[in-house]
């Protein structure tokens, strides 16, 4: 027996008889937003489609609030449990309307005809995800988009306990990614809906999931709260990142950065220089970047790009010594970029800097 | 949108209904003698008329045995574009009638030859297990390739295969035989009688009721195995169903009619096309009508055309199948680029 209202116990999974994770075992609680992540191939799919009973499992039991979900009957668990596969939907003539009715499929009759509330539901679920407006569209001329919010409205008018998505927001723009799992947090709130779902965007996945679950290839790295799983460094090892980094304190990616010895000094500070690092990483010039704090905006794009960054403690004034070292850098450096039109009270040293680059004759660029 | 389907339903099936009686009584009336409507009323009210044998044990069975089978094909070829989501499948494309030919022409030479009698019974299981033969190769190769264009080449191949068997049990096979044979091959609804039909029409009501009553499960097949089994259907259930069904159909039809082609690829899509929905509850008995008027029609052609020579019923099916073929493939190309 279990004691989470989801869990997989040993759970095995793989294709025809050759395991590819071994032994998952993991807890949910009801109305938790479950996501998981890990690099392409490395068997989210594959552990989705095993929990959903698409894929026998080759060991081990998913139990569903206290029952084998192995053993429910196909009614039963289409009740409980609703699906977005990755899979495409074949349809031939139907209408979106239809397809967000073929939800209803566990609660109709032999024939498959709708009831009243048959259709209630399926307005329901359309005006949620809004798509009422596509209900007569022929499911296969609209958007990938469009099409994946009808295959939400879809899983929702089935009103199900529990919802498998595999990379739902793949072709969503960002005002309908917001949206969607938006959707999904207010259905937990009013349904206490449960949700296992892959994203590919860590960003998102951070911001809406209960729990993250990592995989990568043969084993379930860590599962746990986002900001357990989301260590320093933690990301860069699971997805064996070699080109570029990812910083996950402040989520932000950056492309590799250009080496060799710094030719321009760049003066930023609160946010003003991150679009020009990513300029000079764009035109291959090695720049230094200063004097920076460590909990400045800038410093992460910085940290990743600059061949040379000179950092002083966060919150401090700079010293005398940073700011000599920093001369000492811009002296080899033939341009200064100065991104900053005042400056603060602790960071006057960037000024005296910006004029010491005067004094010494060098070509100085005012970015706007 | 809604009030359009209202209307569209009802009127396609009261026109297809309309239609299978109509080529019905010109099906009895036509022909080298012809015969009033007004006689044939008659003859089915009990008065004795003049062409009374022509009329009930020559052109009436045969009338009936047209509608069966062609709605059998009809309904055989919808079966099967659902099962292999293929929009060209039919019995005749996938090897599954030559299947069911060559083991009739077998247990035809065998036993004929040896004067044991063949009873209509018999006929349609050496035709299903000759159908199921086929089908299960079929199978097997889908397993193996994912690709519709190559099923299609594995099912003539297949075919292929079979025909050629049946060409070698016909050179060894005694004249008389080959006459029969030959004429059988061809396909043909001639020389049917009463209890043919009444055989055939138990056949395919039965399976006509089995496959009305698993339209909700292939309206979920439809949209892909996946979905289908997140909506609690019994797949593997769903699919040896499927094949036995449409084994059974084309088996009833190979064994009476012989192997006819394009009728089970046209008949859904043009019934598709104007329903303007796939949905399985409407599109079964649709398909059924549909192939009804199309083999009556087809006959109809057959016998009178160049009368007194008869044509095989293959060879017109074909001249109006195969353009409808034709007009599915570009369409579905139209869709693909719109």
């Amino acid at each position: 027996m279990s004691t989470y209202y989801f869990q997989t116990e040993n759970m095995t999974v793989g294709y025809e008889k050759r395991p590819l994770i071994e032994r998952i075992t993991i807890g949910v609680e009801k109305g938790e937003i479950v996501t998981l992540i890990g690099p392409n191939g490395a068997g989210k799919s594959t552990v989705l489609k095993s929990i959903a009973r698409q894929l026998a499992l080759l060991g081990g039991t998913v139990w569903l609030d206290g029952r084998d979900v192995n053993a429910m009957s196909g009614t039963e668990l289409s009740r409980n449990m609703a699906v977005v596969l990755t899979e495409k939907l074949r349809t031939e003539l139907m209408t979106c309307e239809d397809v967000v009715a073929t939800g209803r499929y566990p609660y109709t009759g032999r024939f498959g005809i709708l009831s009243e509330t048959d259709r209630m539901a399926v307005a329901e679920a359309m005006e949620l995800v809004q798509v009422t407006y596509l209900r007569d569209q022929d499911f296969t001329r609209i958007s990938d988009g469009q099409r994946q919010r009808v295959m939400l409205a879809r899983c929702l008018c089935q009103e199900p306990e529990i919802l498998i998505l595999d990379e739902p927001t793949s072709y969503l723009d960002i005002k309908y990614k917001l949206e969607f799992l938006s959707i999904l947090q207010e259905m937990r709130r009013k349904k206490k809906l449960t949700v296992i779902m892959s994203l590919h965007e860590l960003e998102l996945a951070v911001r809406v999931s209960d729990k993250i679950l990592c995989i990568d290839g043969s084993r379930v790295d860590r599962f746990g709260a986002p900001e357990k799983v989301f260590t320093p460094g933690y990301l860069t090892r699971l997805f064996s990142i070699t080109s570029g980094s990812y910083d996950e304190a402040s989520e932000s990616m950056e492309l590799e950065p250009v080496k060799g010895e710094p030719k321009v000094f760049v003066i930023g500070g609160g946010g003003t220089g991150k679009q020009v690092y990513r300029r000079l990483q764009r035109q291959a010039v090695p720049f230094a970047a200063g004097i920076l704090f460590p909990n400045d905006l800038d410093y992460p794009a910085a940290k990743a790009l600059a061949s040379r960054i000179i950092e002083t403690g966060s919150f401090e004034p700079i010293t005398e010594d940073k700011l000599q070292e920093a001369r000492q850098v811009l002296d080899c450096c033939s341009q200064v970029i100065c991104c900053k039109k005042e400056f603060g009270t602790l960071e006057q040293a960037n000024r005296l800097l910006l004029e010491y680059a005067v004094r010494q004759r060098k070509e100085i660029v005012a970015e706007e | 949108m809604q009030r359009t389907k209202h209307i569209r339903y009802p009127v396609v099936f009261l026109s297809l209904a309309a239609g299978v009686i109509l080529f019905l009584i010109l099906n009895v009336c036509i022909g080298s003698v012809k015969i009033p409507a007004a006689d044939i009323l008659a003859s089915i009210g009990g008065k004795e008329v003049e062409q009374s044998r022509i009329l009930w044990d020559i052109r009436m069975p045969r009338a009936m045995a047209a509608m069966i089978l062609g709605g059998a094909l009809g309904l055989s070829g919808y079966l099967l574009q659902t099962f292999f989501h293929n929009p060209i499948a039919s019995p005749f494309v996938l090897g599954i009638s030559s299947g069911a030919k060559m083991t009739v022409s077998l247990v035809m030479v065998f036993l004929m030859g040896r004067r044991f009698p063949v009873t209509s019974a018999m006929m349609i299981f050496a035709a299903f297990v000759g159908a199921m033969i086929s089908m299960g190769f079929v199978l097997l190769m889908s397993r193996r390739i994912e690709q519709m264009s190559l099923l299609v080449v594995s099912g003539i191949m297949i075919g292929y295969i079979c025909s050629a068997i049946t060409e070698l049990v016909v050179t060894f096979a005694s004249d008389a035989e080959i006459v029969n044979l030959h004429n059988w091959s061809r396909g043909s609804f001639s020389g049917i009688t009463w209890e043919n039909v009444a055989v055939m029409a138990w056949v395919v009501a039965v399976t006509f009721i089995a496959v009305f009553l698993m339209t909700k499960p292939l309206s979920a097949y439809q949209l892909g195995e996946g979905y289908a089994k997140n909506m609690g259907v019994n797949i593997r259930l769903l699919r040896v169903l499927l094949v036995v069904l449409s084994s059974i159909l084309s088996g009833c039809i190979v064994a009476f009619a012989g192997p006819i082609s394009f009728v089970g690829i046209a008949v859904p899509h043009l019934v598709k096309s104007a329903l303007n929905t796939a949905k399985p509850i409407l599109m079964i008995p649709a398909c059924f009508l549909g192939g009804s008027i199309f083999c009556l029609f087809c006959d109809l052609l057959a016998r009178t055309m160049f009368a007194p020579t008869e044509l095989g019923i293959s060879t017109v099916t074909a001249i109006f199948g195969a353009p409808v073929v034709l007009w599915v493939m570009v369409q579905r190309k139209k869709e693909r680029t719109a």
